[in-house]
């Protein structure tokens, strides 16, 4: 069976069981709206540092989030021990892992559609403001659930893994986290756009080397 | 590792470091002279300095045998990759305490968002990550073999995060303040390397006691489970 | 049957093969041999290291010493495909409780790649008493039902050799009158049928080989044709000693 099918496959069951359960979206939505709210408390009215912070709002809101979506899908898999009869699929051990990465990935896009209108509304900050933003966002995104999925697999296995997967994942994703919240920035600033370009090229190195290093070890891993 | 051969070792360099460690704190407090503008709390310098270098050393050693070991799963490997984290931990703490401590008469301030202090943080963050899931997990080779991913993982992102802290730094405070440094004094740099030297010694002899303990706590769980 | 198997090459070899997991060895240097169409059935105490045999022999985890071959290929030169040939039932369902049964089964058909799924589905749904509820969510299942269902995943692809790894612990009477039909039928059908279990009765029957583990080793093996049931208790017990008889 091809890579992209078997992709393809986990990617249609785990869309299947999030339509079904809500669950994924429901607990990552209501935590990043809260934290969303919870911080323009942080803040003075109408002193415009909402424009200054929504970068970083934004980003660390989709973080908190994703960790506890990664946690979720991560335990769809866990519960019956499904996993390991994934494992034993004739298939590469690879494109599981990326399967669960797409998906991932697709319910952080979810979060984050329904998080853009929230800033136009409490905050008067435009996220979207400019069409590379939408660049920053797949890059940045992919980062999340390429390292938050590897992460929630290692986290699941041990005694407390509440504790474990954010202590794994936030100090890892610091440079993706500085440059989505710096080329944010730049365009609901409106500084010059090319100031935004090395924190792409950043996120888009990161993106690379460990998509390459995870494809390269993750039956090595994995395996009993 | 043979048992007989970590103890002969970790005897031998409980020797050499009773020895060499009065010999680089001679260095770097007589030997080299008293620098003239930050006065004695320059010494720390040296320590703050060696700790960085053999800290960022102990997690290459780590990154390198996490490598052996994901090719060859062999335990003694293994152990290696986490004894030297472990070590390496210990002096990247140094070097996160000893930065402030010579930062606020210097600078004026306790911390400074400096990208090599910061990012310093940030890797002491990413190796506590890798000995608490250490503590989480049961021995056995999914451990080792989680463990071995972050040390490749984790060394593989520290040019990154440092990357990232620095442009970082120039966006947030485009006037960083001037650090200090420029020519060093002769006997300084003699000073500065016996320290090396030094605390290289102790990093060897720590790691060497580390695997020992390893070795002991199998045996002990071994004899427990027979 | 047996005087054919001696001149084949072995369908699973085991040579040497060492597991080890942290400082204990599952397995101590155990040599195996089974043959297509055979019925293996491996008994021992718990922690012998019979569940570690079954997952060395379905590739779920790797010898750290010694040799696996299967028709006198060695495993890590098999490729990912070949994983086709196993199917696996336990006590752990791997299934997924929001989705409905036929749902399951299509998937995990899925990632077999077998042609036709859905008919290979309601199949194996029809024959286990499930097909009226195929289109239930799992989680409205008993742990019986589960059980049926987890069986039709592992049978979705036809594989050639069923692993079973103390697949009556937890079944209800039902469920565990369909899997010895079913394990019946796929021996019938010249299937290699692989079974580790603590459970004297069950495992007899089926088996064409009887062995014993213990404490890692494989400790008896012989042809069932010679032994009788209360003589095969017997022998049991005096192979483990008295630990095994309370």
């Amino acid at each position: 069976m091809s890579y992209f099918k078997v992709i393809a496959a986990i990617v249609k069951k785990d869309i299947l069981m999030e339509v079904r359960t809500k669950q994924v979206i429901n607990a990552a939505l209501v935590f990043a709206v809260l934290f969303v709210v919870v911080f323009s408390f942080t803040m003075e009215i109408g002193s415009n540092m909402e424009q200054k912070l929504s970068g970083g709002i934004f980003w660390v809101s989709v973080a908190f989030a994703g960790i506890l979506s990664f946690n979720k899908t991560i335990g769809s898999e866990t519960d019956n021990g499904s996993f390991e009869a994934l494992m034993l699929a004739p298939v590469d051990k690879s494109a599981v892992f990326f399967g669960k990465v797409i998906s991932n990935m697709l319910f952080l896009f979810l979060v984050e559609v329904i998080l853009i209108p929230l800033f136009l509304v409490f905050y008067n900050v435009n996220i979207i403001g400019h069409p590379l933003m939408a660049v920053v966002i797949i890059l940045s995104t992919y980062a999340y659930s390429l390292i938050g999925t590897l992460f929630s697999i290692i986290s699941v296995r041990t005694s407390s893994k509440e504790i474990m997967m954010p202590v794994l994942f936030l100090p890892f994703m610091v440079p993706v986290i500085i440059a989505a919240v710096l080329a944010t920035n730049v365009f609901i600033l409106g500084g010059q756009i090319q100031f935004s370009y090395n924190w792409i090229k950043l996120t888009a190195v990161f993106d690379i080397i460990f998509t390459a290093i995870i494809y390269g070890i993750f039956s090595l891993i994995i395996e009993d | 590792m043979n048992v007989v051969l970590l103890r002969k070792l970790d005897k031998i360099f409980s020797i050499l470091l009773f020895f060499i460690i009065p010999l680089g704190l001679y260095f770097a407090f007589i030997y080299a002279p008293v620098e003239k503008t930050m006065g004695l709390i320059q010494k720390i310098f040296y320590f703050h300095v060696s700790s960085a270098w053999v800290g960022f050393f102990a997690f290459f050693i780590t990154f390198l045998f996490s490598i052996l070991y994901l090719v060859t799963k062999k335990v003694e490997y293994d152990d290696l990759a986490s004894a030297s984290a472990e070590t390496g931990l210990l002096f990247c703490t140094i070097v996160i305490v000893t930065g402030p401590l010579w930062a606020r008469p210097t600078w004026g301030v306790y911390w400074t968002w400096d990208a090599r202090l910061t990012s310093t943080l940030i890797l002491w963050f990413i190796y506590v990550g890798y000995i608490m899931l250490r503590q989480f997990m049961e021995e056995n080779q999914k451990r080792a073999q989680f463990s071995a991913l972050l040390g490749i993982i984790g060394f593989i992102n520290v040019p990154i995060v440092f990357l990232s802290i620095q442009w970082w730094e120039n966006t947030i405070h485009p006037n960083v303040v001037q650090k200090g440094g420029g020519g060093m004094h002769e006997d300084m740099f003699t000073a500065m390397l016996m320290c090396l030297f030094m605390f290289t010694v102790i990093y060897i002899g720590l790691v060497i006691r580390k695997l020992r303990i390893i070795n002991i706590e199998r045996q002990i769980n071994y004899l427990e489970l027979e | 049957m047996e005087n054919n198997s001696l001149q084949q090459t072995p369908l699973i070899s085991l040579k040497q093969a060492v597991k080890r997991y942290g400082y204990m060895q599952a397995l101590k240097k155990v040599d195996l041999d089974i043959y297509s169409g055979t019925s293996v059935t491996i008994f021992g105490p718990n922690g012998a290291g019979k569940s570690t045999l079954l997952k060395v022999l379905s590739m779920q985890c790797r010898l750290s010493s010694g040799e696996l071959l299967y028709n006198g290929t060695p495993y890590k030169k098999i490729s990912d495909d070949f994983r086709h040939k196993f199917g696996v039932i336990s006590h752990q369902l791997y299934l997924y409780s929001s989705l409905s049964a036929f749902e399951n089964l299509k998937f995990y058909g899925s990632l077999y790649g077998i042609s036709n799924p859905e008919k290979k589905g309601e199949e194996l749904l029809k024959q286990l008493d499930l097909y009226k509820r195929k289109d239930d969510l799992l989680r409205t299942f008993s742990r019986g039902m589960l059980q049926r269902v987890s069986i039709a995943r592992a049978l979705i692809h036809n594989p050639e050799i069923i692993f079973l790894d103390e697949p009556y612990t937890g079944l209800d009477s039902l469920a565990a009158q369909k899997l010895s039909t079913i394990i019946k039928q796929q021996i019938e059908e010249n299937k290699t049928v692989i079974m580790v279990t603590h459970d004297i009765e069950t495992g007899f029957f089926q088996a064409d080989n009887l062995l014993i583990m213990d404490k890692g080793k494989i400790v008896y093996n012989r042809q069932k044709s010679s032994i009788n049931i209360d003589d095969f208790r017997k022998e049991y017990m005096s192979v483990l000693g008295v630990e095994a008889a309370v």
